[in-house]
């Protein structure tokens, strides 16, 4: 397993989940998890994702980019790490 | 597992807080490249640099797209120069050509600041060391990306007033050869007390001789995030105030240490050491000075300033020391003038001064930093500033420094501005009493009573 967290912020509208599964699903990436809130009208949604047949991280987190641009979204992909460095003892 | 409550507040402190890792700092031992020919000691020194750090540009990028956090410079420090040439440089210019060498291979390997041209004299001046130090402000008026320290005391050796009175003269010279960008050349240099080994931070980074081949260091940085978690805790008393501010920095430098053991990994360099410093930029929301404003006072500068910052610097290493098995370098909160807006705006409102700024080195993690002053400050007057703050520095037991820029052409409350990360500044003003009797004595102010521990 190779987790990521790939987060979803911006204003709701129809078709946003369905197109980054999509893209993943293309990719051979896996989702384990998600959940979705809306914050102060704005949509965030969280995915955990196992990115273990990815090779290039770096191109999984620039097509995410930009496919958040052409939605009107912003869109990030990160190591799982970050987050249990900074959240767990 | 994680939850989304989590991922946004570390998203947040990323996006809107600047949260950053400051630099990935690959320090290389040169001692290897000793020759007693100058063109062999330069190959050799160009060969080495460009080989260990041909990836730590990419590996620094590679990281940043991973964990999606921004690593804003890459660096180099290497081994004091001083100790490197001896055997070749015969003249200051033989120094400078090694300048040279140095900012050619940071360019080519990318990175923008390379430190390491010093030299370590707290007890006492080799020849080559005073070559070294000679070649100084020729060689930071022609290279871009090469930083200069001199160490000039410890708490273990005393002071050396040689070297003081030496470096007023070096500062000044520096400012003259530089005058055309404001004195740049001196925002290069740093005059150290008790200068550690292992600090990644720029001007005054270098490879210490304790250090092994080459070892990554790590600076995280985030003033703004502790202002923003500071906000949320206004009026509670000063328990509630520290457990905030140790959080914050817990949850900084572990970051920190995320990036260095990956960048260790990838590298197959040694980790060495994070630190944690709250170093302030330019930039609206990254300032230590805000977080001073946050803690209660109207100014930095104002009555309390020193209690303030004294709580803040404890703080944050206590914060990071759980963070991190190996917390090191400068580890506190920086409080250079032209990097910070609040301590400009301090400057400005008449609310901060060279004396305040003193005192409140005693309690921060390094020294009077980024500090410009009249271009018509006497040479021996900036010896009697440097020797004021290397005294703090080795009765405290702690690292003091002093980078302060001359701006030639320029006087009290003049703006200057050097751009980018170093920011801009208005000229303060010195103390216009003499000194010139004291710092003309020559000697060595000997070691306190304190350091005989043995």
């Amino acid at each position: 397993m190779n987790k990521f967290i790939i987060t979803v912020v911006g204003h709701d509208a129809v078709g946003i989940i369905a197109k980054v599964c999509a893209y993943l699903a293309e990719n051979q990436v896996n989702i384990l998890d998600i959940s979705q809130t809306i914050v102060n009208g704005y949509f965030n949604m969280m995915m955990i994702v196992d990115a273990a047949k990815t090779e290039d991280i770096t191109d999984m987190s620039g097509d995410l980019e930009k496919l958040g641009e052409d939605i009107g979204v912003i869109i990030r992909c990160q190591h799982e790490d970050i987050f249990n460095m900074m959240h767990r003892v | 597992m994680i939850n989304i409550s989590e991922v946004l507040e570390t998203n947040k402190m990323i996006e809107q807080e600047n949260l950053d890792v400051r630099t990935i700092t690959l320090g290389i031992s040169l001692l290897d490249c000793i020759a007693s020919d100058l063109e062999t000691l330069k190959k050799n020194i160009y060969n080495k640099i460009t080989s260990t750090a041909k990836d730590l540009v990419s590996t620094g990028q590679a990281i940043e797209a991973q964990y999606g956090i921004p690593i804003v410079n890459k660096r180099i420090s290497v081994t004091p120069i001083g100790l490197v040439g001896g055997a070749a440089c015969k003249t200051p210019g033989d120094y400078v050509e090694l300048a040279m060498v140095l900012d050619r291979a940071a360019e080519i390997v990318g990175v923008n600041f390379l430190g390491g041209f010093s030299a370590l004299v707290s007890k006492g001046i080799t020849r080559s060391d005073e070559l070294l130090m000679r070649a100084i402000p020729r060689a930071l008026s022609r290279t871009e990306r090469v930083c200069s320290s001199v160490n000039v005391g410890s708490t273990k050796t005393g002071i050396d007033m040689d070297a003081v009175r030496l470096m007023g003269e070096i500062i000044k010279e520096t400012a003259e050869l530089t005058k055309d960008k404001d004195s740049l050349g001196c925002a290069k240099l740093v005059v150290f007390c008790n200068a550690p080994d292992d600090n990644p931070f720029m001007a005054g980074a270098f490879h210490g001789v304790t250090e092994g081949d080459a070892v990554i260091n790590v600076g995280v940085s985030g003033p703004g995030v502790v202002k923003t978690a500071l906000s949320k805790v206004r009026g509670e008393n000063f328990e509630v105030l520290c457990e905030t501010i140790k959080k914050t920095a817990f949850k900084v430098t572990r970051v920190g240490q995320l990036v260095a053991q990956e960048a260790s990994r990838r590298l197959g360099i040694p980790f060495g050491i994070i630190d944690l410093s709250l170093a302030p930029t330019p930039a609206v929301g990254d300032s230590v000075a805000e977080i001073l404003e946050e803690i209660g006072l109207e100014y930095a500068g104002a009555p309390g300033t020193t209690a303030a910052l004294a709580l803040l610097n404890d703080q944050v290493k206590k914060g990071g020391v759980m963070a991190s098995s190996y917390v090191g370098g400068l580890s506190g909160a920086f409080i250079p003038v032209s990097e910070d807006q609040g301590m400009i705006h301090a400057v400005q409102a008449g609310a901060l001064t060279l004396e305040k700024l003193e005192a409140m080195t005693c309690v921060c993690s390094v020294g009077l930093d980024m500090i410009a002053i009249p271009g018509d400050t006497k040479e021996a007057t900036i010896s009697g500033i440097i020797a004021d703050e290397m005294a703090i520095g080795m009765v405290n037991q702690k690292t003091t420094a002093v980078r302060l820029i001359p701006v030639i052409g320029k006087g009290v409350g003049d703006m200057v501005e050097f751009g980018g990360l170093l920011g801009y500044a208005p000229v303060m003003p010195v103390n216009p009493y003499s000194c010139d009797r004291f710092v003309n004595r020559g000697g060595r102010i000997p070691a306190p009573i304190h350091s005989f521990k043995n």
